[in-house]
């Protein structure tokens, strides 16, 4: 290894180590600590089974475990399965980069914010019930029907699929890039196989591995997740991971030691349930390959693709619907039941500032500017350390990028705050923009990556042979040469920012407003139109910055033919 | 000055060197070609004498080159300037700006801009200097290569079988245009080929891995 690029890489290597894993370990300490009863600051100091025993006499306890459960996996599952056919059907109907286009809303937009749009479409006072009644239902009031918060978790799974598919066929767009596919599909067809079991049998059995570790990801996430659980979830009981939060935040403080228990539950369920599905994963390659060797040549599949296809437009239109929705209400001014517009408008909302969305706008900026920036210069330092080492990266490196997006936020979190508070450094920005960094960084450098190995090494070689340093080669070459990616993966990082809830809240301790903790605050009842002014803006700033990468390189290398067209 | 090439081995981690030890002189203004199958090695070669050897190999024996041993050095300090199959001008700047890349800090100003009009204009690329690489036409990216890697004064030159994109006509052509420059120059140049014809109109001696 040479010897700057040592320097470099143990630079990163301490920062993350001292930044990244031992926060997160202190953390899970903490929580781990609480939940057998040992928590010095509350008094408690005698390891004990007591914080499980109060957890599982909570009320609702089993509920909300099934509920997790059922949601966390099932809409996973169906995350997939819809994906799969999908992207069988959309090969060949239409080009990466269409399919890029469209998927970037969905990409972009904060869970939360499409949470809230989605309830705003679908609550029985919601804009689908404007639209068909009274003409079809009759209704002139809204029907007392739960279709959202309902107490099986429909509405949840639906949101979640909404993200969790665009999510799923960006990592499959990118995997099937990497395979030469027309061939395979041509090989398969002409053994007499049919296009969707081709892509059955020989196509996703490649792709698979490809996409494991995001599907790990998708999977703790749906498990986990907690803005989204809040605003279209069951409230009582809720899931556990909304449980779990409302004990922490309870003015109780006995709950706590419970609610590090579910939080170290949380992290076992995510365990099990990636135990599980690997479990699955290895039953169904023997019956997949038990069935592959029979070597039937299978029924037209066209319709299940088409009822895959179809769902997933259906799914996607629902999304941009909801987004729609959350615009209309932010200027709606009278909007009675069931009318399918607003008989009146105003832009009252919109301005005045001063009643809170200014403030909590100019702290969102600043977060996700400072995340982003930061997370952007450790990646670019992570990288170019990488490049000057000449080694490739190892699989524990890998490993640690993905880890604060398998470990359930819940985990650690609230045993961070802990440590913070010692330090004291717990509420202020600095706390939450760090926090924010361990979700902000991982999704940079996955971003990044690929666009920065895939440049052409000997272009830095015909650099540096023209006698400019690793220094200027970075600067000079590299960094311009990539200078769409980078604002692609700052674009991303924005995005992952601006979403951020449970870091907000628990590292702000509750004084650190963004629109996101402000939106989801606001969800529960009060205000359409204030909310969806908050959920308006938070879903708009991601897509800005995703505009603005896509403008400035557009404006800057107008003329520069060989960086224009598909991104590297 | 020539360039002394003396028992060198290239040898991957855990493995046996890839080809002989090579020796070679190489005097100024000559053009020496390496030849040989594909996978031998040859173009690892180049990479180590210019010093952009890929992590898990190492060079053994010596390149001398104005009475240093350029193997100690770094890439960027070694000046010596390579030409690849693709002519690689950086897609980010203008062609002027892509040759100016290389030249040396001291010439400022007005002399850096006549530096690189004179070079355009042995190129043919006379008024070229705004356009974007990318609008070029093959002959005229490898032309604009050579001498992007000229302007930065090399001692010598590596050629990585750089007419083997080029089509029949356009590679006699470039070919004579490179070797001219070479001999102008007066530098020792390598040459890595699979075609016979490049290493007759090369004229310097033939070595065979």
């Amino acid at each position: 290894m040479k010897p700057q690029g040592r320097a470099l890489r143990a630079a990163v290597l301490i920062l993350l180590m001292g930044g990244f894993v031992l926060p997160i370990l202190a953390g899970f300490g903490q929580t781990a600590g609480a939940a057998f009863g040992y928590l010095p600051v509350l008094g408690a100091d005698s390891l004990s089974l007591e914080p499980w025993r109060a957890l599982f006499a909570l009320p609702g306890m089993a509920t909300s475990l099934r509920l997790t459960l059922v949601t966390g996996i099932g809409s996973t599952l169906l995350a997939l399965v819809l994906a799969a056919g999908f992207c069988a059907f959309a090969h060949g109907r239409m080009t990466a980069s269409g399919m890029a286009r469209l998927l970037t809303p969905f990409l972009a937009a904060p869970h939360a914010a499409l949470a809230i749009g989605l309830a705003f479409l679908l609550a029985p006072s919601g804009w689908i019930a404007r639209l068909v009644s009274p003409w079809a239902t009759g209704w002139d009031r809204p029907p007392d029907l739960a279709t959202v918060n309902d107490q099986w978790g429909m509405a949840l799974i639906l949101g979640l699929l909404i993200k969790e598919v665009p999510f799923l066929l960006l990592v499959m767009g990118s995997a099937l890039g990497q395979l030469p596919l027309r061939q395979h599909l041509a090989a398969g067809r002409a053994l007499g196989y049919a296009r969707g079991v081709t892509w059955v049998k020989v196509i996703l059995p490649q792709v698979y591995p490809l996409i494991r570790l995001p599907i790990f990801v998708t999977l703790a996430f749906a498990l986990s997740v907690v803005d989204m659980a809040i605003i279209l979830g069951p409230s009582n009981p809720p899931t556990l991971s909304v449980a779990t939060t409302r004990w922490f935040s309870a003015p109780d403080i006995a709950l706590i030691l419970p609610a590090s228990a579910a939080a170290l539950l949380q992290i076992g369920l995510v365990l099990g349930a990636v135990g599980l599905w690997i479990c699955a994963e290895r039953i169904l390659r023997r019956a997949g390959l038990w069935w592959l060797r029979r070597g039937g040549r299978g029924h037209p599949t066209e319709p299940g693709l088409w009822l895959a296809s179809t769902a997933t437009a259906t799914l996607m239109a629902m999304g941009l619907a909801a987004l729609c929705a959350l615009l209309l209400w932010s200027f709606a001014w009278r909007w009675s039941y069931p009318d399918a517009l607003p008989q009146s408008w105003s832009t009252k909302f919109w301005l005045s500032p001063g009643k809170g969305w200014g403030e909590a706008l100019k702290t969102t900026l600043l977060l996700g500017l400072a995340s982003t920036a930061l997370s952007l210069t450790l990646a670019i330092a992570w990288l170019e350390g990488e490049d000057q080492a000449g080694t490739p990266r190892a699989g524990w490196a890998t490993a640690l990028i993905y880890l604060p997006l398998l470990t359930p936020q819940l985990g650690f979190l609230y045993g961070l705050n802990v440590v913070f508070l010692q330090i004291g450094i717990s509420g202020g920005m600095g706390a939450v923009i760090w926090a924010q960094m361990l979700f902000v960084f991982p999704y940079v450098m996955i971003a990044l990556s690929d666009p920065w190995r895939a440049l052409d090494p000997r272009q830095i070689r015909a650099a540096a042979s023209l006698g400019a340093s690793p220094a200027r080669r970075l600067f000079a070459v590299k960094l311009p040469m990539l200078l769409r990616p980078l604002l692609t993966a700052a674009a991303i990082g924005f995005a992952v920012s601006v979403a951020q809830y449970l870091p907000t809240l628990f590292m702000g301790a509750g004084r650190i407003a963004t629109l996101t903790t402000e939106a989801v605050t606001l969800s529960s009842g009060s205000d359409r139109r204030i909310t969806g002014t908050y959920a308006t803006l938070q879903a708009a700033l991601p897509f800005l910055a995703y505009g603005v990468a896509f403008l400035i390189p557009a404006i800057l290398y107008r003329n520069r033919r060989g960086l224009l067209g598909t991104p590297t | 000055m020539s360039l002394n090439l003396t028992q060198i081995a290239v040898t991957p981690k855990a493995g046996r060197p890839l080809f002989a030890p090579l020796t070679l002189v190489i005097s100024p203004g000559q053009v020496a070609t390496v030849m040989g199958p594909s996978g031998i090695g040859k173009s690892t070669l180049l990479d180590a004498i210019g010093g952009h050897l890929a992590q898990g190999f190492t060079v053994s024996g010596q390149a001398v080159l104005n009475g240093q041993d350029l193997l100690t050095l770094p890439a960027e300090a070694r000046r010596v300037g390579v030409l690849f199959q693709d002519a690689l001008l950086f897609p980010h700047l203008s062609v002027g700006d892509n040759l100016a890349f290389g030249l040396a800090q001291s010439v400022t100003g007005r002399a850096r801009k006549e530096a690189v009009d004179q070079a355009l204009e042995q190129a043919g690329l006379a008024g070229f200097a705004a356009r974007d690489p990318a609008t070029l036409s093959g002959g005229q990216r490898a032309r604009a290569a050579l001498m992007r890697a000229l302007l930065a004064k090399p001692l010598a030159l590596l050629l990585d079988e750089p007419f083997s994109r080029l089509d029949a006509d356009l590679r006699a052509e470039i070919r004579r245009f490179v070797f001219d420059h070479v001999r102008a120059q007066n530098i020792p140049a390598l040459m890595v080929t699979h075609d016979a014809s490049d290493a007759d109109a090369a004229g310097g001696p033939v070595v065979t891995l």
